[in-house]
């Protein structure tokens, strides 16, 4: 039972990459995030070295890949070892006499290396491994043993990065799609950060079941990230103003199983307001018309605009191979049966990040679709709107429970004696309006 | 509490039941969660109600007590019962407990290990995360807290989700039945770098683990084990900042000169005598905003871990 039940879990959640998957890569340590979609034919350019994807087909994420020179060229080569630990020991030895360490010994005169790029070139032709090179640099740099330990290891990972760059493959999650967008591209994200998306889901108690009304003009990690908690049960509709559904192409990005993307639901809000019988009436002309639409405006944007993310993001050249099996796609128009049941019921809770969409008449026209006491919870990148729109809540007693709230994230820098905030930190993810709806009948 | 359970799910149809769990809304900052029992009454400043005039409204409904005095009632939510929980010990809030689900990638189906269960208020949103298929193992050396945390999970009907063990996780570190099957591990323990080695053992590659601690030495300390066999060590601090929001009008130079003496006795006056200064001297009413005085200035450090993936 145990077993069957982990194995499910498994198909939901793989922790290996096969054909078609969907990737996050990570070059050296955060300096570059790429989306990419595994296939044999894709490759990843780093530094002016293309490598074939080929080699991370198979592997569980998490791996780590190192460029390696080969015969036929540069390719990715899986890390198994465990070289880490020793350089750990080796660095808790030498803490003591390092402490009297300092810079003042050292010259900025550019003739500190001995090793020329001649030489480098030479070891390369020769099959030096990467790792090979940075340690020559470091046997032929007079200055190296002058460093303090900590700028040491500073100058080996800047040589490494150059040297012997690594990938780290990762499982793109709502986690690390926002951040790899929030570090690149904020604008497609509406400046969205981890912390304000973590607490639009919070606070709107997005879980299992739950029937999660979204207004998403964030590019789809909103309804990627809702669609992440339902976990292929409820549904999350994503509706939208006028005839035109927004882009939610993030959502590809998310290795989603077809029980999942068949949750995702597309509305527009007319639908959702208009009374029953003229629903069913249109809704059949509509839903000829909208599998032709859905087609034609997945299309397009499912090819171009994932290659933008890669290409603009990064130099990869990964032809977005579909998954062998016939796959749903997310963002169906939803069915008159299920417009039918949102209507009876409610929907259980409320998500808008639409910063081009004035708040206030759309919390107007959205809130009525909720069930009485579900949460909701607006996102914004500007104060103003979100203070209004409270105000009115407050006096036309639509919610309770109103609150605006700012997260504040900063990270630390964790090292022995050198313990500090981050020099660099983001100052602003985001502003949220929750609350509750209340019954008023 | 969660909507899995499709009788307690919140709709335009549900109805408020005999035995359903409510949470009584008297203001933003007073709350109080109450089991509803067709006998009882509450009773408050607002005077005393009577749970049976409550049986059959909807959830999100004012109610009024014998004086007029009035109440809504809520449906509860991880992040209400946040709120109303009773502190049995220092409790994580919604900033940190939304940050450490989205960031030990909890989703449903997840196994999921805690220590210390504390007073549960993370412990329901990592159910909620997990739900419907997944488990949330929590484990406390504290037996009478565990008993209350389980009182607690039955209360909120999240007992199927959760199983409260009697355990020192310090001390034993976790039970060997979950070896390499979590997903993610949270560890919020005085010595978190005492059980760090044991959550190692029980996640699987690629696998994330946070430690929750509200002193840096810990969180050094914390770091220099987790080297050993972890990797993207990280560790954050993440606070909320709530902000004011009313309707003021502006004043500006026509009015009584020897009156203005800042911003403050100019409210007062602007309230009282409203019209009949001439009204040219005012602009429209604004909507304004500012950051509430006090705040929460410091929970603790959350450290975060992924297990490296060796095979």
């Amino acid at each position: 039972m145990a077993e069957e039940s982990l194995k499910i879990a498994s198909i939901q959640n793989p922790r290996v990459t096969c054909e078609g998957s969907s990737v996050l890569l990570d070059v050296n340590d955060g300096d570059r995030l790429v989306f990419a979609r595994l296939s044999t034919a894709a490759t990843i350019k780093i530094g002016n070295k293309k490598c074939s994807l080929g080699p991370m087909i198979g592997c569980p994420f998490g791996s780590l890949f190192q460029v390696e020179s080969g015969p036929k060229g540069p390719y990715l080569s899986r890390v198994v070892s465990t070289s880490e630990g020793s350089n750990t020991q080796r660095k808790d030895n030498s803490q003591l006499k390092d402490e009297l360490k300092d810079n003042r010994a050292i010259i900025d005169d550019n003739t500190a290396q001995s090793l020329s790029g001649e030489d480098i070139d030479a070891m390369r032709r020769q099959g030096a491994a990467g790792d090979e090179i940075v340690e020559a640099l470091i046997a032929n740099s007079s200055t190296f043993e002058k460093k303090t330990l900590f700028s040491q290891e500073k100058y080996r990972l800047r040589k490494q990065k150059k040297y012997a760059p690594r990938v780290l493959m990762r499982r793109p999650f709502a986690r690390s799609i926002c951040e790899a967008y929030f570090k690149k591209h904020p604008a497609r994200i509406g400046f969205m950060r981890i912390d304000a998306l973590s607490l639009l889901l919070s606070m709107a108690n997005v879980g299992a079941y739950s029937d999660v009304l979204v207004v998403d003009m964030v590019g789809g990690i909103l309804t990627g990230a809702v669609a992440e908690r339902l976990g292929g049960t409820g549904y999350v509709c994503n509706t939208y103003l006028g005839d035109t559904p927004y882009s939610m192409d993030i959502v590809r990005i998310f290795n989603f199983s077809d029980e999942i993307n068949r949750r995702i639901m597309r509305s527009p809000l007319s639908n959702l307001c208009s009374s029953k019988s003229k629903t069913s009436e249109h809704s059949e002309k509509e839903n000829a018309l909208s599998s032709v639409s859905t087609e034609q405006t997945d299309l397009p944007s499912g090819n171009g605009t994932t290659d933008t993310i890669l290409t603009s993001m990064h130099e990869t050249n990964s032809s977005l191979v579909d998954k062998p099996c016939k796959s749903t796609k997310p963002g169906e128009r939803a069915s008159p049966e299920i417009l039918e049941s949102w209507k009876q019921n409610g929907f259980s809770s409320l998500i808008i990040a639409a910063p081009e969409l004035d708040t206030w008449k759309a919390v107007q026209e959205l809130l009525p679709l909720l069930s009485y006491s579900a949460p909701f919870a607006i996102y914004h990148q500007y104060l103003q709107p979100l203070a209004t729109c409270m105000h009115k809540l407050q006096v036309t007693k639509m919610a309770i429970g109103l609150q605006i709230s700012e997260p504040w994230l900063r990270e630390y820098q964790v090292l022995p004696s050198r313990t500090h905030p981050c020099m660099q930190m983001s100052a602003f993810g985001g502003y949220i309006l929750s609350g509750m709806r209340i019954y008023s009948g | 509490m969660l909507s899995m359970d499709p009788g307690k799910k919140i709709s335009f149809q549900r109805r408020i039941c005999d035995g359903d769990l409510a949470i009584v809304y008297e203001r933003h900052d007073s709350m109080k969660a109450v089991k509803v029992h067709e006998g009882s009454e509450l009773q408050n400043r607002f005077g005393v109600f009577k749970h049976a005039d409550w049986i059959g409204k909807s959830f999100g409904s004012k109610v009024f007590s014998n004086k007029g005095g009035f109440i809504y009632l809520l449906a509860p939510t991880p992040e209400l019962w946040t709120l109303v929980l009773s502190h049995r010990t220092q409790i994580l809030y919604i900033a940190d407990i939304s940050f450490v689900i989205s960031y030990l990638e909890v989703i449903p189906g997840c196994l999921v290990l805690e220590s210390g269960t504390g007073s549960g208020s993370l412990t329901t949103s990592l159910a909620r995360a997990v739900a419907p298929t997944g488990h949330v193992h929590t484990f406390d050396f504290h037996e009478q807290r565990a008993a209350s945390a389980r009182e607690d999970f039955e209360r909120t009907g999240l007992s199927s989700l959760i199983t409260v063990e009697v355990r020192d996780i310090q001390g034993e570190g976790f039970p060997d039945d979950f070896r390499g099957l979590a997903d993610s591990v949270f560890l919020d323990l005085p010595q978190p770098w005492l059980a760090i080695p044991s959550a190692g053992k029980m996640l699987k590659q690629d696998g994330i683990l946070c430690s929750f601690s509200p002193c840096i030495e810990q969180v050094q300390r914390s770091c220099e084990t987790l080297k050993a066999s972890f990797t993207d060590i990280r560790t954050f601090e993440v606070l909320l900042r709530t902000y004011e929001v009313k309707e003021g009008r502006m004043e500006y130079g026509a009015g009584d000169e020897s009156d203005s003496l800042g911003p403050l006795p100019c409210k007062r006056r602007q309230c009282s005598s409203d019209g009949s200064i001439g009204s040219e001297s005012f602009s429209a009413p604004v909507i304004m905003a500012r950051p509430c005085s006090e705040t929460r200035g410091h929970t603790g450090y959350l450290t975060f871990a992924r297990l490296k993936c060796l095979q």
